[in-house]
């Protein structure tokens, strides 16, 4: 459990959250996990009006010139902002490997060099909460069968490493399993998804299968995007087993569910 | 930006090109229970045999890193290094051509050939040779050239295409290989087995006669030394051997970036290439010559083929590092599923996805660069340190950038594309585009959660369900619990 008192040792921290398109729009329930386990550990948040999406999508379909507006508009609304926390590997990864060029494509040193700075200070949920709190027991309490899909984005491109299973593996009453196969991709690719409908749905098949394989209740990762997308798979099949992002598992407590 | 005034590669000739759509032939592809059980086997297992001959060496890190600088050289002083091997190729008795593209060196080839009398020839497995469909381009000219790279044979022998760089036959099971050997090997014993052993015997006594009989013989590249005028192949057979020193004439063919700057380079690549491979610590086989010895014609084909056209973009060029050992394409969870015909080129698998479009230019194979999930496998394994996922990323860029320019409107892909980022880069319009995105409710209103998108979507859903939307966004929500908070 978490020890008494976390706010006076936390209380000073500050993040900002970076929602990210999907959440907001469609699973807003990680948004709020989310913001309840950096409550927990004492962070206030806050929650920067101005922002929308990090234009990762745009990018990743070819179409960079479209994101310039995506990436001036992100930069401005995190510019005053010390800390951001996002609940996405693949959108870190897109703030930190992509904006900067992005605004390059645009001409725009300038424009660069603040999307560079905002990167330098922008973190994964697992990262900000190891890397920058040095937590790894957020006191949650999910007494359930869970197995962890690592997503390939937090992975090969932030190598977040064990921090996400770090903190899992302390969260109370947890049965985590391994997932076989665990670093395959999940076969969701952003566009990829519609774009080579038939070979990502054989990649989530295997997904799946593999999942089974454990017996856990839920899937769990870092992402909403790949949660969407092995859901989706879950849910059609009618397997009845559930996903969790990382933020909902860690908002758990014994006393709010 | 636009790369013209570089030739790409011809159509007509060769093998680069998708015939079929990427999704279409990758699903179809996907039906084929025989496939998939081959290529699952075969690709998890060289998988897990590349990783144990990697963590083996304490600086592959290192070595990658070398292997990168030292292609990267080259590519930056190509024009240098060529002429050099070009002087010292000829120097120790070798002739040196130059092939613009694949039908030039079709037309090279041919020639030296029929200048010898003979009508057949032998050849060591080649990817360059396959790439300009140079066994094609010398049956037209009445010229009969036996592959003899056991699994090259196999390809040959069932009529079919390679679907992988190393292992060209991987589609195809031992059962499969005794059929082909039975139905198209005159000589192959009528008891023939699906044993291996067996059906390798009867590959090399049928092989052994064309050794002894052939006088040219027609080989690949691997590295050529700009220093000293040497020419390597790697091989696990032995029939690169006997090609390369049995016959009076040797024809190889070269793309222009297989130079490696000094002989001294080779210790990097005869490090990466065998342990990314094959999984050796070393080949069995590395044959290395310089220029011809007394008795024998030696001539050098060098292939540009689109090769000065990617070496234009300076966000593409490094594609040219690649040294073939098709690590890439072993762990590539699309490659491993599809196979390498779906992707219609030589060159399957992520390696393939980013030199197919720019050898051909974008606008011929469009697909390729979308056909990837950007996991990332490949950039991890890859022995030069190609960063493929950035390099399909601005790959994709190119092939839109093409469209743009070749269409008359936006495609609806791009009006989509368009209208989006316009409602993305304003919090207020998206906030509306979010509200508007409620209707979506209605959709999941009889099961709670969404079984049927239309449109593009339906691709969505034809394998996937989608939660029902929210009655609330994030960002309503938290404008109701924490009023004072929202900055409007």
């Amino acid at each position: 459990m978490w020890p008494a008192a976390p706010r006076q040792q936390y209380g000073a921290v500050r993040a900002a959250l970076f929602v990210t398109c999907l959440v907001d729009g469609v699973v807003p329930q990680v948004a709020k996990a989310t913001v309840r386990v950096l409550e927990r550990v004492g962070v206030t948040v806050e929650m920067p009006w101005e922002q929308t999406c990090c234009g990762q999508m745009h990018v990743n379909t070819g179409y960079p010139r479209e994101a310039i507006p995506l990436v001036r508009n992100h930069v401005a609304a995190f510019e005053g902002h010390d800390a951001i926390v996002v609940p996405s590997g693949s959108c870190t990864a897109a703030i930190r490997h992509q904006h900067a060029d992005v605004a390059r494509l645009a001409g725009d040193a300038a424009l660069a060099g603040a999307a560079e700075a905002i990167a330098a200070r922008t973190w994964e949920l697992s990262e900000f909460l190891v890397d920058v709190l040095g937590v790894t027991d957020v006191g949650a309490y999910f007494p359930h069968r869970v197995t962890y899909h690592p997503t390939c984005h937090s992975l090969r491109l932030l190598r977040v490493g064990q921090r996400p299973l770090q903190l899992l593996r302390a969260v109370e009453g947890i049965d985590l399993v391994e997932l076989p196969g665990a670093e395959q991709c999940c076969g969701f690719g952003g566009t990829f998804a519609l774009k080579n409908p038939a070979v990502s749905s054989a990649m989530l098949a295997d997904k799946i299968a593999a999942v089974r394989r454990t017996g856990a209740a839920y899937a769990a990762a870092g992402d909403a995007s790949c949660l969407l997308h092995i859901g989706g798979g879950l849910s059609r099949l009618s397997t009845g087993i559930g996903t969790r992002h990382l933020a909902e598992i860690l908002a758990t407590t014994r006393r709010q569910r | 930006m636009t790369f013209l005034g570089m030739p790409t590669a011809p159509p007509g000739v060769g093998q680069l090109r998708q015939e079929v759509p990427f999704p279409v032939a990758a699903a179809r592809a996907l039906e084929d229970s025989q496939l998939r059980r081959n290529l699952g086997h075969a690709t998890s297992t060289i998988r897990a045999k590349r990783a144990a001959a990697v963590a083996e060496v304490a600086d592959w890190q290192e070595l990658r890193a070398a292997g990168a600088a030292i292609k990267d050289d080259v590519l930056a002083h190509l024009d240098r290094y060529l002429l050099q091997l070009e002087e010292q190729v000829t120097a120790r008795g070798g002739t040196v051509h130059w092939a613009g593209d694949a039908n030039e060196a079709n037309q090279i080839v041919a020639g030296l050939i029929r200048a010898t009398g003979q009508r057949h020839v032998v050849k060591v497995k080649s990817m360059a040779t396959q790439e300009i469909g140079l066994n094609e381009a010398l049956a037209a000219a009445g010229i009969e050239a036996t592959e003899t790279d056991l699994a090259e044979l196999i390809v040959q022998l069932g009529h079919d295409r390679p679907s992988h760089i190393l292992v060209p036959a991987i589609h195809r099971n031992r059962n499969q290989i005794r059929d082909i050997f039975l139905r198209e090997m005159p000589d192959a014993p009528a008891d023939l087995s699906d044993e291996p052993v067996e059906l390798a015997a009867a590959a090399r006594a049928h092989l052994r006669r064309k050794f002894l009989a052939a006088q040219v013989a027609i080989s690949g590249a691997n590295f050529a030394i700009a220093e000293t005028g040497t020419l390597a192949v790697v091989e696990s057979e032995g029939n690169g051997r006997m090609c390369l020193t049995l016959p009076r004439t040797l024809i190889t063919v070269m793309g222009i970036e297989k130079i490696l700057p000094a002989w001294r380079d080779l210790e990097v690549f005869l490090q990466l290439l065998p342990r990314s491979s094959t999984a050796e610590r070393m080949n069995p086989y590395t044959s290395m010559w310089a220029g011809a010895v007394e008795g024998q014609d030696f001539h050098l084909v060098l292939l540009d083929n689109g090769r000065t056209a990617t070496l234009a973009d300076p966000r593409g060029r490094a594609a040219l590092r690649c040294i073939r050992c098709s690590a890439c394409l072993n762990v590539c969870p699309v490659y491993e599923r599809t196979g390498g015909h779906a992707y219609g080129s030589v060159y399957p698998g992520p390696i393939g996805a980013v030199l197919s479009p720019q050898l051909t230019g974008v606008a011929d194979n469009p697909d390729l660069p979308f056909a990837s999930s950007l996991c990332g496998a490949c950039f991890e394994v890859c022995p030069v340190a190609i960063d493929i996922p950035a390099m399909l990323v601005h790959l994709r860029s190119r092939v839109v950038d093409d469209k743009r320019e070749h269409h008359h409107g936006p495609t609806p892909e791009a009006a989509a594309m368009r209208g989006l980022a316009w409602a993305m880069s304003d919090a207020r319009r998206w906030a509306w585009a979010l509200r508007a995105g409620h209707a979506g409710r209605l959709l999941g209103r009889r099961y709670g959660r969404i079984r049927h998108l239309p449109g593009p979507l339906a691709a969505w859903t034809s394998s996937r369900d989608l939660p029902r939307p929210p009655r609330q966004t994030f960002r309503d929500w938290w404008r109701s619990e924490r009023p004072g908070e929202d900055g409007a």
